[in-house]
């Protein structure tokens, strides 16, 4: 391709981005502003054409490759590798990511110009980009678990990016820590695949995991409990992390005191589906464990509707996204557990595109609103910036599932899917998505009203200086606002019902909700006609009546109905109070737990009774030796005579 | 060959290096014994880079050996007999490496006694690696002892004010400690027909009592070296005490010396007994993981945390010597390795720190990378690699072992993974608190940022922990049959 050994084309598309990280980072001063955002664009420019090019040489000619690029390190005979897996899977996830991390970086010169960061915010995003190619190009859970533990470290990094301020600097920090909770069970996953299967390679690894289908280990003596369901929750629990997913959710609508190129760009569009992508990248392991899968489905589904429900009462900009975000992971992760994985990653595709632009919309606004993201201070943006309020319209069209738009097949992918499966849990799934869709509708034409149409509500000078943003800024989101209204419709066909993936996801045949699907599908436009008519539609309909009525319409009554709403209404606004247990519970009790250990168990026991109680001891007894040694002659010659005569009289006894 | 007195050179180099930078006289002549001691430290390093090149990692019998032809002492048979594997020749590597950095970083920092500080650096440098590469009990127990003299001239001299209390606490737990074992190298002496060869004592067969016995004497004086928990509450006051170049040799070479006798001693000379202790071992491993771990979460002075780190550390080297596979053993040599760079690399973080203000306390600091930007970045990546990042030579070490562990008892890695969670909280909630933020105070406000001298030495840090997170392969590579031979001894019961 390109003149070039397929190879170096797949090394290129990982290194590309991070030469331009280490050139921006370390030589940001010498080659100034617009050196450093032209060399990290140049590296992510490169590395997204050639991820199309690649995709297009997976799909059209079927190259798919799985080698190693080199040995880690080898331990107990076993070696450890950095490798590469390109196949139908990795080549979406590579122009996905690759394409909107593009985006972002040309926004970014838009977003951050008058940052005194600047430099250091370019070399971030693109280590970002290589961390989430490493991680999506990996063919091992050695790599994938660097690769997770890399976009962790940036993103931790980018929501302190403003590190003189308190919020942020707590943010990342529980950010991080949550993640690390997630990838202890991540990291006790992959010790059991280690231990059960002798390595670490992915496709050894689906080789012999059907042998070890009856395989049980018992983990509290006496209970068997059967391996793959012990693996594929642990993996799991790392995915919850990554992927916010109750009750490792908390740390995502924090996440949001980074800069919003970083929201849309990891936590919307890329980072946060890592936990979806690896998933469907295990679907010969989670196939074989039925309990493992109704976990997901249940997990996945409090997600979508929960976090929904919280959204609704949101008056910040973002945090309405930030929720919007953790419920389509949910509806994500539900697809994932009904073994539609294929229906998961198509979501996964188009909420990057409608996602992405709803967060550089939303920074857009802020830009505008000098850095204000109160909503209740917005409205009527629509006649100073109709740019940006209509690539808003066309994302949040796209993301509550209009006909016809990208949502809207992604979405009743999963509802459907959902519908068909069998797994326990599946009924309960099924409401909560279902209830999900009046949600979602409700919350993002809420914010559509209340950000871009009645009356302004900000001050007098914010009004005066109100204007569209610069072409840097909405050129990316025409260019987003594209794909979130085609992609949908051109490719629901191959990946939900054609074989798009191959030999990358494998379902089983009882599990295989999307054949059952398949059989009701008879193209685009009478699946749009249908669309129409279907209860999800009317549920939409709904929640955007609803919330024209009372954003648009009534603008005195939510006031109202959130006071007589009482409890149900406090519950949402603190987000179900999770946060305050989390804090009081285990940051306040590692910490009063650490200082009980330290002044009782070091000071006081060890230190105290044992260390200086000996010296103590000592101390006495040769105080009182030392009274024995009195200087006086006769003492000591005394006390000869008396040890010779014992000697004598044991010598004699014997 | 050169090579056949190569180890000799190594240890006897910075030893004569180190008398004649004492000959340098007082202060006036201070520059010449900074100088001095560059050269030598950089010479011996330079030195120990063949010990490398030249092994050969197919053999696990020890290498460029050297044997007096007539014993050192003839009435006990006492010989100077020194020697390497694949275990010890990274530790004397890693001996070699930071000493350098240690002289760098008190270059302009300490002005009185100028010779005798470096001297005592560059003596402890040749009787450490003397101690890794003793093959002679006696030898052993004569470099094991004489390398506390310059440490604890080093804590008694330049310490802090409480420095005379730590320094006494520093010598008498580890002396008592060492009197167990030299007795026991008496008693083994006798068993092993009247030799004191270390290799003489790995093939007597022993009794279980016996074993156990012996296992406990050895145990005294490795247990407080390590340190494990619960003789390990010498290390946070001496740490607290001592000055950076102490703080740094001591927690990445001296508590190697600890974990080093485990693997020399205990497992091959009474593998029985650490079958039989290994549960007791693995306890007290993670009871430094787990317990420590949290009372590291809330200490105030940035050296005591580090000084909890440490030990919380080096306990997955302990749980991975025990726990008998090959994943756990090599894990646990790599993690000393690792902490060895790292935790190094943190104490003189917070030298440079101290040098500028004066302080330990978390609290008196706040907002510092606004002021050092360039030296915040690299107190990142060290954070980060305390925290077992992947990329950073704190994770192959955790990595290994926990793999290792798992395949022992899913309980074992359980507790061991807490690590990601503990290890992370009290490393970056200490640097969000020192570095992050608005700039707290005006002595904050004052800082200057690092200078070249100190980017020297914390580039080179860097460096060496990255390229070991990224390509561990060839620091495993050289220890594979050494670890394997180790196994098999410890496998093969002498009862």
């Amino acid at each position: 391709m390109f003149g070039m050994d397929i190879k170096t084309v797949y090394l290129m598309i990982p290194l590309a981005p991070l030469a331009g990280a280490i050139l921006a980072g370390l030589l940001g001063k010498k080659i100034g502003r617009s050196g450093s955002h032209w060399v990290t664009i140049l590296g992510v420019a490169v590395s997204f054409i050639l991820s199309i090019g690649v995709f297009i040489d997976v799909h059209e000619n079927g190259n798919t490759y799985n080698g190693e690029v080199y040995k880690w390190a080898v331990s107990g005979g076993i070696p450890l590798s950095i490798g590469f897996l390109i196949d139908q899977l990795t080549s979406v996830m590579l122009v996905v990511v690759t394409f909107v991390s593009l985006m972002v970086h040309i926004y970014t010169i838009g977003y951050m110009h008058e940052d005194p960061g600047y430099q250091r915010f370019f070399s971030y995003i693109a280590l970002f980009t290589f961390s989430m190619l490493m991680l999506v190009m990996s063919n091992n859970f050695l790599q994938l678990f660097f690769g997770w533990e890399a976009v962790g470290l940036v993103s931790y990094l980018l929501i302190g990016f403003w590190y003189t301020r308190d919020t942020a600097i707590y943010a990342n920090l529980k950010a991080f820590l949550v993640n690390r909770v997630g990838d202890f069970g991540f990291l006790l996953g992959i010790a059991a695949i280690y231990m059960y299967f002798g390595t670490l390679d992915y496709s050894a690894v689906f080789a012999i995991a059907p042998s070890h289908m009856e395989t049980t280990m018992q983990i509290i003596p006496g209970m068997d409990w059967s391996l793959m369901t012990v693996i594929c929750i642990l993996l799991f629990i790392g995915a919850m992390g990554k992927s916010a997913q109750v009750p490792l959710h908390v740390w995502l609508p924090d996440s949001m005191e980074g800069p919003t190129p970083i929201s849309a760009l990891i936590h919307a569009a890329t980072m946060v589906t890592a936990g979806i992508f690896m998933v469907a990248r295990m679907s010969p392991l989670y196939e074989l464990s039925t309990t493992a899968l109704s976990v997901v489905l249940v997990i996945g589904a409090t997600t979508a509707l929960f976090m929904g429900l919280i959204g609704i009462v949101q008056n910040d900009i973002k945090r309405v996204v930030a929720y919007s975000t953790l419920s389509q992971l949910g509806y994500m992760t539900v697809a994932l557990g009904s073994s539609a994985y294929a229906a998961g990653i198509f979501h996964l595709a188009t909420h990057a595109f409608f996602k992405a632009l709803l967060f550089l919309g939303a920074g857009s606004v802020i830009i505008a609103m000098h850095h204000e993201q109160d909503m209740r201070k917005m409205g009527g943006l629509m006649k100073y910036m109709p740019i940006t309020g209509v690539t808003a319209w066309i994302g949040t069209l796209a993301l509550v599932g209009f006909p016809g738009l990208s949502g809207f097949f992604s979405k009743d992918g999963i509802v459907e899917s959902v519908y068909y499966s069998k797994l326990w849990g599946a009924d309960y799934a099924f409401l909560c998505v279902t209830a999900g869709i009046l949600v979602t509708s409700f919350y993002s034409f809420r914010l559509l009203y209340m950000t871009f149409h009645g009356k302004p509500r900000m001050d007098k000078h914010t009004e005066e200086h109100l204007k569209e943003s610069p072409l840097v800024v909405t050129v990316p989101l025409v260019l987003l606002a594209i794909p979130s209204i085609f992609i949908g419709a051109i490719l629901v066909e191959p990946m939900l019902f054609a074989n798009f993936f191959g030999d990358s996801i494998m379902v089983l045949p009882a599990h295989d909700v999307l054949a059952e699907l398949k059989e009701d599908w008879d193209g685009v436009g009478p699946f749009i006609a249908h669309g129409l008519t279907a209860a999800p539609f009317l549920l939409t309909m709904t929640g955007w009546v609803l919330a024209w009525l009372l954003y648009s319409r009534f603008t005195h009554l939510p006031e109202k109905i959130a006071q007589r709403a009482g409890l149900l209404y406090r519950a949402l606004e603190n987000k179900y109070w999770i946060d305050e247990i989390y804090f009081a519970t285990f940051a306040n009790g590692a910490r009063a737990i650490g200082r009980g250990l330290w002044k009782i168990g070091d000071v006081r026991i060890i230190d105290g009774l044992i260390v200086n109680g000996s010296a103590w001891v000592v101390g006495r007894v040769s105080a009182w030796i030392r009274t024995i040694q009195s200087g006086y002659v006769y003492h000591y010659a005394f006390a000869m005579i008396i040890g010779l005569f014992l000697l004598l009289t044991l010598f004699l006894k014997r | 060959m050169f090579t056949d007195y190569l180890l000799s050179l190594v240890i006897w180099l910075p030893i004569a290096g180190g008398v004649l930078v004492l000959l340098t006289g007082d202060d006036k002549n201070a520059p010449l014994a900074r100088w001095i001691s560059l050269g030598v430290s950089v010479a011996a390093f330079v030195l120990s880079i063949p010990l490398y090149t030249h092994f050969d990692p197919a053999t696990a019998s020890m290498q460029f050996v050297e044997k007096g032809a007539t014993p050192w002492i003839a009435a006990f048979n006492v010989y100077y007999y020194l020697g390497i594997d694949g275990i010890s020749l990274l530790l004397i590597i890693l001996t070699t490496f930071i000493t350098p950095l240690v002289v760098i970083a008190g270059w302009k920092v300490i002005k009185e006694k100028v010779a005798l500080y470096m001297a005592s650096f560059l003596i402890m440098e040749g009787l450490i690696v003397g101690v890794f590469s003793a093959l002679d009990g006696i030898l052993f127990y004569v470099f094991w002892e004489a390398m506390l003299v310059p440490m604890y001239l080093i804590i008694g001299i330049w310490g802090g004010p409480n420095r005379v209390y730590a320094a006494i606490k520093f010598f008498l737990y580890t002396f008592l400690g060492s009197v167990l074992m030299l007795v026991t190298l008496i008693y083994l002496y006798y068993q092993a027909g009247n030799s004191f060869s270390i290799l003489d004592f790995h093939a007597v067969k022993l009794g279980l009592t016996e074993q156990i016995l012996i296992f406990l004497a050895f145990f005294a004086a490795f247990a407080v070296k390590v340190p494990m928990f619960p003789v390990h509450t010498w290390l946070p006051d001496a740490h607290v005490e001592a000055p950076t170049g102490g703080s740094v040799v001591l927690a990445a070479i001296m508590l190697k010396v600890g974990a080093y006798g485990f693997l020399r001693f205990n497992l091959p000379i009474t593998p029985d007994a650490s079958h039989e202790l290994a549960w007791f071992m693995i306890t007290l491993s993670l009871i430094a993981v787990v317990y420590i771990g949290l009372v590291a979460l809330v200490q105030e002075d940035m050296k005591k945390l580090i000084a909890y780190s440490s030990i919380a550390h080096m306990g997955f080297v302990t749980l991975g010597f025990f726990i008998f596979n090959p994943q756990g053993m090599e894990g646990g040599i790599v993690q000393m390795v690792s902490h060895g760079f790292i935790s190094g690399a943190l104490f003189l973080c917070v030298g440079v720190m101290y040098d500028r203000l004066h302080s330990r306390q978390i609290g008196d600091y706040g907002g510092v990378a606004n002021k050092m930007p360039v030296f915040a970045a690299f107190f990142m990546l060290f954070a980060m690699a305390n925290s077992g990042l992947p990329g950073t030579s704190g994770f192959v070490g955790e990595f290994l072992v926990i793999l290792g562990s798992f395949q022992a008892n899913f309980w074992y890695a359980f507790l061991a993974a807490t690590t990601l969670i503990f290890g992370a909280a009290y490393s970056l909630w200490m640097y969000k608190r020192v570095i992050f933020g608005k700039v707290a105070n005006d002595k904050v406000e004052a800082l200057e940022d690092a200078t070249p001298r100190e980017i020297l030495f914390l580039a080179i840090l860097a460096v060496t922990v990255l390229v070991m997170g990224l390509w561990p392969y060839p620091f495993v590579e050289v220890m594979h049959t050494s670890v394997d031979h180790l196994l098999q001894q410890a496998s093969v019961s002498k009862l």
